[in-house]
């Protein structure tokens, strides 16, 4: 696909604004506690002030209403720059969780703020440690007009920085989404840091006051997919990174007399990865774009996507540390990082093994 | 309704009332590939109306100027032409190297005498064209080539071998680099000319592919008389339009898979031959696993060949880029033909049998293995796409 002019501007501002703001030396002052954040807060300041956090919220609730692939977009460059901010969790899956599946009532309540980043929204859906979003112990109980949420739930990305929890629970035997304010008596988080420096949660929920988010059957699925689709943007931003330094290296050390980059051994590495680079990035537009239109098959791309984004993101990282030889293991150097995320982003809401396995199901074998 | 919805609809209407039903069916074999020229025997009728109401309509040749016997479609037009051509399953009703190679080559690089000679000649399928570039100490390192062009009046007297050459036995000419300036560097001292396989001195000799069939030839030339007006380009600047050819010849080969798995459904045809478990699952999890990865990378594979398409028509060039098409599209169709014979258990290992129509399965999955070799090899398609793509250091 080719972008049109609307996506192409916002190409080309996600592009400036994470090259001027995003930096893995933020990464790295957030690990080490100097930020006082546990996320880029100036970045995601600039983001509230470009409109990126209210992409996918509708015009009438202050957002710009744009499609996945714009989302997209902004993803890819989350994943070069490894910008560490709730634009996952918030302005995709809350906005999305909420949009699809919330009353009107809800949309005034919940999209505003999360176009305004007033409202950071966390997805609670996994109770084990692998991605399984139909094995849903948790459960919901009507009380008069309001609902009493019990479970616990593991992997919940931007957790601890969390105003709002989207979970979801069986209500009647059957799943279904709801909402959970995240100051509710009923409601304990356990914060994790990941391998990657995020912030996840494991959230336990006593009795907590619910809201019912039902206005679609499935919402659920599209909330995940497009979660799986901007993972799939984000591991391509990340593989051309880490490509990109690779290369430069490759064109600048040398050993035996010669830049490493003559050595055929590697050349042949380094081509066979710009192709899996391209590919996966192609899938990903397409995905994208086939979610928008909403074609027939866009699940089964997005699904395609995400394992092709997976594996190749993996690939780019494990050669981009080993063509870098000892350079490559230094916590000195950014690499690791990438890695690192790489190894995270594949795993979040369904690994490449997964996706596969789903889309072998949705083809009928 | 646009102009190009009145085209679809003008289309769709035409290949209704003119593609037979026959035509709408898969190659039951090779056999059945109609590749056109002087001595072309069709094995059925279907097969030659088909053939003639095509060629009638210039629709052959799509995108080809009409002057030169094409249908003078439009990028958007061809794209159309395609879809209404898959939505029927209608067969091609014609092709050879002269459609894939030879005629774009001609486009660009044909003097106009030659276009209106040649064009619509490949395009009513009259002429049956082969290649020859590869010759025994001329394979990846192609621009070495040794078969010499001497000038001697109006013409030019061929002396050499060129090998691997596919159907040189069938064709009725041949598109060939020779050498016109030995003492040139390699590729400054070639040239593209164009020659009659029936000129005194040419010979051929079949050899055997490890399909058992033999496809391609040893030819042979013996002071073989050449007119100077088969010269295509100027002398001695034959490498650019043979590098040019190579693009084209290396879009058809990586592009869907041809034979028994053109239109078929490889999940389902394991489903058939292994079987469902009680959740109706491929039973045999492990060959799952390897279709779903397989078919993820050849959705990805497509997604990159359109986006790649769009690009060029936008303007913005093929170039180094089809090596990368050429190069992951080979390897994935020999993926393909491997898991299908994993598929396939015991009808996978039948030569000579009824059921298999010959062997078709054993025979198309050995074929398979020489598409990452046949347009330039996998590890010179990774060369190319480091060092024009990537630019890295050369050694
Ligand atoms: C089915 C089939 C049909 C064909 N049809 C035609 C035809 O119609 N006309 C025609 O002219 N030719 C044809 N060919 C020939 C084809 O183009 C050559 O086989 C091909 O270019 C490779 O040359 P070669 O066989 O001499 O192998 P070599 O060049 O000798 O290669 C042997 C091995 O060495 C590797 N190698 C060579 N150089 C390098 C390098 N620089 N770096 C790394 N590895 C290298 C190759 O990749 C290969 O693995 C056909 C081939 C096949 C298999």
């Amino acid at each position: 696909m080719i972008l049109n002019e609307e996506q192409q501007m916002l190409a080309d501002l996600s592009e400036r604004l994470f090259a001027d703001k995003a930096s893995v030396d933020t990464l790295r002052a957030i690990r080490g506690g100097s930020l006082g954040a546990d996320y880029d807060t100036d970045l995601w300041q600039a983001m509230v002030e470009s409109g990126l956090t209210g992409i996918l919220v509708p015009e009438a609730h202050g957002g710009m209403d744009f499609g996945l692939v714009s989302a997209g977009l902004v993803a890819r460059e989350t994943g070069r720059r490894l910008a560490l901010t709730p634009f996952l969790s918030t302005a995709v899956l809350g906005a999305i969780a909420i949009g699809r599946a919330g009353n009107a009532e809800q949309h005034k309540q919940w999209l505003g703020p999360i176009a305004e980043g007033a409202l950071i929204v966390a997805l609670a859906v996994d109770e084990s440690g692998k991605h399984r979003p139909e094995r849903v112990a948790a459960g919901a109980t009507a009380e008069g007009d309001a609902f009493v949420l019990g479970g616990e739930k593991t992997l919940v990305v931007d957790g601890p920085n969390a105003d709002l929890f989207v979970v979801s629970a069986l209500h009647d035997g059957k799943p279904a989404l709801f909402a959970v304010d995240a100051a509710d008596a009923g409601v304990t988080v356990e914060a994790v840091t990941s391998v990657d420096t995020r912030s996840m949660a494991n959230v336990r929920f006593d009795n907590a006051s619910a809201q019912r988010l039902d206005a679609e059957d499935d919402a659920l699925d599209d909330v995940l997919n497009a979660g799986r689709a901007m993972l799939a943007m984000e591991l391509v931003g990340l593989s051309r990174a880490v490509f990109e330094r690779t290369l430069a290296y490759l064109s600048e050390r040398k050993q035996f007399g010669m830049r490493i980059g003559a050595f055929q051994a590697l050349q042949h590495r380094a081509a066979h990865l710009s192709v899996e680079i391209e590919i996966s990035e192609a899938m990903a537009f397409q995905a994208l774009a086939a979610f928008d239109a909403g074609v027939a098959d866009a699940s089964q791309q997005i699904l395609a996507a995400k394992a092709r984004a997976a594996d190749t993101a993996r690939l780019a990282a494990a050669e981009g540390v080993q063509m870098h030889g000892g350079m490559g293991m230094t916590d000195e150097f950014d690499i690791g990082f990438f890695m690192k995320r790489a190894r995270v982003a594949s795993e979040l809401l369904g690994d490449a093994n997964f996706c596969a396995e789903r889309f072998a199901r949705a083809r009928g074998y | 309704m646009s102009d190009l919805e009145e085209f679809r609809a003008e289309v769709r209407a035409w290949l209704e009332d003119n593609c037979p039903e026959e035509m709408r069916q898969p190659l039951a074999s090779d056999a059945e590939h109609v590749w056109g020229g002087r001595r072309w025997q069709f094995s059925s009728e279907a097969q030659r109306v088909w053939f003639e109401r095509m060629v009638a309509k210039g629709w052959t040749a799509p995108a080809w100027p009409v002057e030169y016997g094409g249908g003078g479609m439009s990028a958007d037009e061809h794209d159309v032409f395609k879809a209404e051509m898959k939505r029927i399953n209608a067969r091609s009703p014609v092709s050879n190297f002269g459609f894939w190679m030879l005629g774009p080559a001609l486009l660009k690089f044909g003097s106009e005498e030659q276009k209106r000679k040649h064009l619509p000649e490949i395009a009513r399928g009259e002429i049956r064209w082969c290649q020859g570039y590869s010759e025994p100490n001329a394979g990846s390192d192609l621009a070495s080539l040794k078969t010499s062009a001497e000038i001697d009046g109006d013409h030019f007297v061929v002396n050499g071998r060129k090998i691997w050459t596919s159907y040189a036995d069938r064709a009725d000419k041949m598109f060939c680099l020779v050498r016109t300036d030995p003492d040139a560097k390699k590729q400054a001292g070639i040239s593209f000319i164009l020659l009659d396989m029936d000129t005194p001195g040419v010979s051929t000799r079949p050899i055997q592919l490890i399909s058992g069939e033999s496809p391609f030839c040893e030819t042979f030339f013996d002071d073989v008389r050449v007119p100077r007006a088969n010269l295509v380009g100027e002398m001695n600047q034959g490498w650019t339009i043979a590098k040019y050819l190579l693009t084209h010849e290396r879009d058809n080969i990586g592009g869907e898979p041809p034979g028994l798995l053109k239109g078929r459904d490889l999940a389902q045809m394991a489903l058939q031959a292994v079987g469902a478990d009680d959740q109706g699952r491929l039973d045999d999890p492990m060959l799952r696993s390897d279709i779903a990865r397989l078919e993820i990378d050849a959705m990805a594979f497509r997604a990159l060949v359109e986006q790649t398409r769009a690009k060029a028509e936008a303007g913005e060039g093929m170039g180094a880029r089809s090596a990368m098409l050429k190069y992951y599209g080979t390897e994935l169709n020999k993926r393909r033909y491997n898991l299908m014979m994993d598929a396939m258990g015991g009808l996978g290992l039948e030569w000579e049998s009824e059921q298999t129509g010959g062997g078709r399965y054993a025979r198309e999955w050995l074929r398979s293995k020489g598409n990452s070799i046949e347009g330039g090899t996998s590890e010179i398609m990774l060369g190319i796409i480091s060092s024009a793509v990537l630019e890295l250091p050369k050694g």
